[in-house]
């Protein structure tokens, strides 16, 4: 139900006023897909991605109990926590592909659970992921998995999304014949750089990384991070991930938050990831056994 | 009074299970059937879908089409020499071809084929994130992977009976003439002057409704697998036993409807 101070139905959260000036400037630094709303709610400071108590249950398992969350436009959030802890349920949630049962989930001040079907599905097109097994189209070669979603939509013909694909793919550092190849072909390595490629093909304004360097050695995490470094920046992008990679939170994140039993309880710079002063966090960055943080065992 | 009540409860919650898989398998098909009216349409994987039915299950089609046609041949002579009625031999070849055996026998090898083949893919699709994927390219998954295939699967199967009818008489007609001594002529003339236009027609909505059935069933039973390699190895289980089952219950009904007197 809509509370009497609620904003219309797929219209920006009051926010302070912007200057037309500063929508201009920043349109000049944001992603292509950014609408005239997220240009008006990031000049007026609105936090690009907030949620508010959100609460998700399994089949009376609690996952999410009431999850508050902000992520700053064009800033790159990393998510921390231990399995089960709710990780990916989150991400799911921001990204509709789990209805929360509670709360409040806002993109550029808009709540998107109350907008309708088709405005929703809009919104995913401002959207990238990259999934933590890539989750790459094996039916399809490799450039038509990279420009998937220009494709669908119709928004390039099959001549121009090869071009496209061989130029995106360029920016995640393989050759254009790659592009031919079945995603069966590649290595784990190339696998997640494809998967990059397709995150960013549509120029998203907001993407997504599940688990970006899982599978893969010390050295090609560290090329993986520094290409999701690369392409956030180029794009101007908002980024959100979740990993359990230390190394990869403090090389990808400007922020870093810890959820633990469905809450998150810290949020702070990445950069002090270790360090933080908070006990869970610490323990768990740093890999400590003995700490607040109990491994859950089933008897 | 537990002992009573006990077997009570599981027949009850064995009824609402089944009546809540009945309800949700329907939904799934209205919501497919739906995204054939609304753009974007895929007709490449409308193509690839009717190619892989009606192209690709046409051998294993034909080969038992052919060998019913033979096999009902020297049955029905056995039996009707008994009564010196195998000049009627002809007669029911023809019906029990175009209204039964061939629109039933080739929903089943196409239940084997094309109902496992669905639930595996899309079941895989399902288990590596692939149909999340689809959701996070702005692509509906029912629209992109169920509704080609359900449409594919209804017009598909027509074809595929039409073929399996004209070779399951030819079928019959082969041992019929060169093993049992019909003139050829006499064979086909008491073929097509039984035949009618009705006859044929029953068979082909009937084949239309089954690969609406086998469609539906592999789709749905790969959308919804769970877990990793086992899940989808229940879900292709399921959609071929489920299948093969509906298409058995659903000819009785449809013959009941175009026959019953």
């Amino acid at each position: 139900m809509s509370g009497p101070h609620d904003p219309p139905q797929g219209q920006p959260a009051a926010q302070p006023e912007a200057s037309t000036e500063a929508v201009n400037r920043r349109a000049e630094v944001l992603p292509p897909n950014t609408t005239q709303a997220s240009l008006l709610a990031a000049a007026a400071g609105v936090p690009k991605i907030r949620m508010r108590g959100v609460k998700k249950a399994f089949a009376g398992k609690v996952v999410l109990d009431g999850v508050d969350l902000e992520v700053p436009a064009q800033s790159s959030m990393v998510i921390l926590g231990g399995s089960g802890s709710g990780k990916s349920v989150t991400i799911k949630s921001i990204l509709g592909l789990v209805e929360p049962d509670e709360g409040v989930i806002e993109i550029d001040g808009v709540d998107v659970l109350r907008l309708p079907r088709r405005d929703r599905e809009a919104l995913g097109d401002r959207i990238g992921m990259l999934f933590q097994n890539g989750a790459l189209f094996d039916s399809l070669p490799v450039w038509e998995n990279v420009c998937f979603k220009l494709l669908a939509q119709k928004r390039i013909g099959r001549a121009q999304a090869r071009d496209r694909a061989a130029e995106v793919l360029a920016q995640v550092g393989l050759a254009a014949s790659v592009g031919d190849l079945s995603p069966s072909e590649l290595s784990g390595g190339m696998q997640k750089r494809v998967a990059l490629a397709r995150a960013i093909a549509a120029r998203p304004d907001i993407i997504f990384f599940d688990e970006p360097t899982t599978g893969l050695d010390p050295i090609m995490g560290a090329v993986i991070d520094g290409l999701i470094v690369d392409c956030v920046k180029k794009l101007g992008a908002t980024a959100v991930s979740i990993t359990h990679d230390m190394a990869s939170a403090r090389r990808i994140g400007d922020q870093a938050a810890m959820i633990y039993k469905g809450r998150i309880v810290w949020e702070g710079a990445a950069a002090t990831l270790g360090h933080s002063g908070n006990a869970m966090v610490d323990q768990f960055a740093n890999g400590e056994r003995e700490g607040p943080i109990q491994m859950e065992l089933r008897r | 009074m537990d002992l009573v009540l006990n077997p009570l409860a599981a027949v009850g919650r064995g009824v609402l299970g089944a009546c809540r898989t009945v309800g949700n398998a329907a939904l799934f098909a209205l919501e497919a059937v739906s995204h054939l009216f609304r753009p974007p349409f895929y007709g490449r994987l409308f193509l690839k879908a009717f190619l892989e039915i009606a192209y690709f299950s046409l051998p294993v089609v034909a080969l038992t089409a052919v060998f019913t046609g033979m096999v009902l041949v020297l049955q029905s002579y056995t039996g009707f020499a008994r009564f010196n009625a195998t000049g009627a031999v002809a007669n029911l070849v023809v019906l029990s071809i175009t209204r039964e055996l061939g629109p039933v026998l080739a929903g089943l090898m196409v239940a084997g084929r094309i109902s496992a083949s669905f639930a595996a893919e899309i079941g895989t699709m399902r288990v590596t994130d692939q149909i999340d994927a689809l959701t996070t390219l702005s692509t509906n998954p029912m629209k992109y992977l169920v509704a080609p295939r359900l449409l594919a699967g209804a017009l598909a199967m027509p074809l595929l009976v039409l073929v399996a009818d004209v070779l399951g008489v030819m079928g019959g007609w082969l041992i019929a003439t060169l093993k049992l001594g019909f003139v050829s002529s006499t064979y086909l003339k008491a073929t097509f002057d039984f035949l009618q236009f009705d006859d044929v027609v029953s068979g082909l909505v009937k084949a239309s409704v089954f690969g609406f059935i086998v469609a539906l069933m592999g789709t749905w039973c790969g959308y919804n697998s769970k877990g990793g390699a086992q899940g989808v190895g229940g879900a292709t289980t399921t959609a071929v036993v489920t299948s093969s089952i509906l298409i058995l219950a659903l000819d009785y009904v449809l013959t009941e409807m175009f026959f019953a007197q």
